[in-house]
């Protein structure tokens, strides 16, 4: 019981990371369909920039954070102009194609600056052990549940209160109609891409503190597909249960059954549910009438 | 004497939007072949042709969907400084005041008709992503005041007991009614409406001209409309431009209009002509 309690809040936390990742994912997806295949490069770029922040730079953690978080949308921002605007009015998937080249181009660029070999990264979250009644867990790793929960619950409420939220629905549903009630495509896609940078760096910051910092994040960074075709690509919830639920079966899976099987899992659940249901346990059902 | 009264009275409004030498092309089509129209302020104008004489591409690059090759569009603003509508991107000219519906009803489909028609105020609403989130103080009256006008535009429409429904689920004739309540809600200067009866059975095309009426004489607001049922569009319209092959044919009023031999030519084609067009009249 207590390895069970153990493997579970264990699972919850790798989860809430992973749903950091999706949520920008889902971001991207809801304002413009499209399906971003870089959104666990920006992870990767958000756990170097934050090496570079404080490791490198030598600021305070804080100032570090604030650094790294405006360095990604900056840089997100700088994408969107160049590589994504122009694509505006364009098959949605020419725009999915040039993400899996922006995948391409941000793991060079992370390769090129600051090389293949792992660095080492002077941690800044408290890393002490926590004990939860039989459960012992690392300070971090348990505070990337509060973290990651708060900032999903903010980008629910921009969906849900703000203009721009509201706005970046309403494309969604229609273009034309958003274009014609006055809504800026351009400005909706940059807040979008800025979003899914920043929740991206948050997920980065987080690994960078827990398991390092390397371009095996790259691989973490995958996991928000598994986790986003289980949840929905348009729902934010899904990605926190999507998350959550991938988390789980993987430090399941490694806890009983043995560690190769669960870098697999994610996996199959990704093949199943594309069999079973497409658009996962709370995406959009599509229903087209022929 | 003559010269006196009447003839002052009916001198033409001063033109509220210019199209000049308008020509569009899609690769060898050409859509529009310079296109010269005026649309009068305060005027309810009909765009009427046959299919494919351009209707809705005048429509399209008015509202900036599409963009002309050659030509302008200019839009006399409230302070009389004229805005080149040509080189605006749609949303700019939204904020303009420029309102329009679609003939294939472009709604968001997943929100209410509340939703819907709040969406038509987001022109008026300012704020960022970070004040825009404090539902506090200034932005909380705001939010407000948008809310009361939306609710006087869903009683103006008679929307009342439809306004927390998913649009999508709406029958046909009320989206085509809420299309045009969320056009109302940009509280426009000039509301461009593409077929706005298309699909309509007779009753509906007669409740959807008075509304097109009343959103003209109650609420003053110009009013472009494109329509096939020329029965409907003649009965309403102060005047009707008629185009054919993207170019204008005739403008004038209805009955000018309807005894213009080109229009009967191109309308309504040679060998039905007269009476085709008397059975209007």
């Amino acid at each position: 019981m207590d390895v069970f309690l153990q493997l579970t809040v264990s699972g919850l936390c790798t989860g809430m990371i992973y749903a950091l990742a999706a949520a920008g994912f889902v971001v991207i997806y809801k304002a413009s369909d499209v399906i971003n295949f870089a959104q666990g490069d920006l992870l990767l770029f958000g756990t170097y920039l934050i090496f570079f922040a404080v490791a490198q730079t030598g600021l305070p953690w804080s100032v570090g954070v604030l650094v790294t978080l405006l360095l990604a949308v900056a840089v997100a921002l700088v994408i969107e102009r160049l590589v994504l605007r122009p694509l505006i009015g364009e098959p949605i998937i020419s725009m999915i194609m040039v993400t899996i080249g922006l995948s391409s181009i941000l793991r060079a660029a992370v390769n090129a600056i600051w090389g293949p070999q792992p660095r080492s990264f002077p941690s800044f979250l408290p890393s002490g052990d926590v004990a939860l009644g039989p459960v012992i867990l690392s300070a971090d790793r348990l505070l990337s549940i509060p973290i990651a929960l708060g900032v999903l619950a903010a980008l629910w409420l921009f969906f849900r209160h703000t203009r721009d939220g509201i706005a970046m629905r309403a494309i969604a549903d229609d273009q034309q109609a958003a274009l014609s009630m006055g809504i800026s495509i351009p400005r909706v896609f940059g807040i979008a891409w800025g979003l899914a940078a920043a929740s991206a760096a948050i997920g980065g910051i987080m690994l960078g503190n827990i398991v390092g910092v390397s371009p095996n994040v790259a691989s973490i960074g995958l996991r928000v597909f598994p986790v986003v075709i289980l949840g929905g690509l348009d729902s934010i919830r899904g990605a926190v249960i999507g998350g959550a639920i991938i988390g789980l079966l993987e430090v399941y899976t490694g806890g009983y059954v043995g560690r190769g099987l669960s870098l697999v899992v994610p996996y199959v659940v990704l093949v199943l549910v594309l069999m079973v249901r497409p658009y996962g346990l709370f995406g959009r059902e599509i229903i087209e009438r022929v | 004497m003559s010269i006196r009264g009447g003839e002052v009275a009916r001198s033409p409004a001063p033109a509220v939007l210019r199209l000049h030498d308008l020509t569009l092309r899609f690769g060898g089509v050409t859509a529009l072949a310079g296109l010269s129209m005026e649309v009068r302020r305060g005027e309810l104008l009909a765009l009427i042709g046959p299919n494919g004489a351009g209707k809705t591409s005048v429509l399209n690059c008015v509202s900036g969907l599409y963009r002309a090759q050659e030509g302008t569009i200019t839009l006399a603003g409230s302070g009389g400084a004229n805005r080149a509508l040509h080189r605006l991107p749609p949303h700019r000219i939204a904020a303009l005041g420029v309102a329009r519906t679609f003939q294939n009803i472009e709604l968001f489909k997943h929100m209410t008709v509340l939703e819907n028609l709040m969406l038509g105020r987001h022109v008026h609403m300012r704020g960022g992503v970070l004040s825009g989130g404090l539902y506090l103080g200034r932005q909380r009256r705001r939010e407000i005041e948008h809310r009361r006008l939306v609710e006087e535009v869903i009683d103006f429409m008679n929307l009342e007991p439809l306004r927390s429904a998913e649009v999508g689920n709406l029958a046909y004739g009320n989206q085509r009614l809420v299309e045009m309540a969320r056009a109302l809600a940009l509280d426009p200067a000039i509301l461009l409406l593409d077929e706005p009866t298309a699909g309509m059975n007779a009753e509906e095309k007669e409740s959807m001209a008075r509304f097109i009426l009343d959103v003209h004489e109650e609420r003053g607001i110009t009013v472009v409309v494109i329509d096939h049922d020329i029965d409907v569009i003649m009965d309403i319209s102060d005047r009707v431009v008629v185009l054919d092959f993207g170019r204008k044919i005739a403008e004038g009023t209805p009955d000018e209009v309807r005894s213009d031999p080109a229009v009967i030519d191109a309308y309504l084609g040679h060998a039905r002509g007269e009476a085709a067009v008397g059975a209007g009249a």
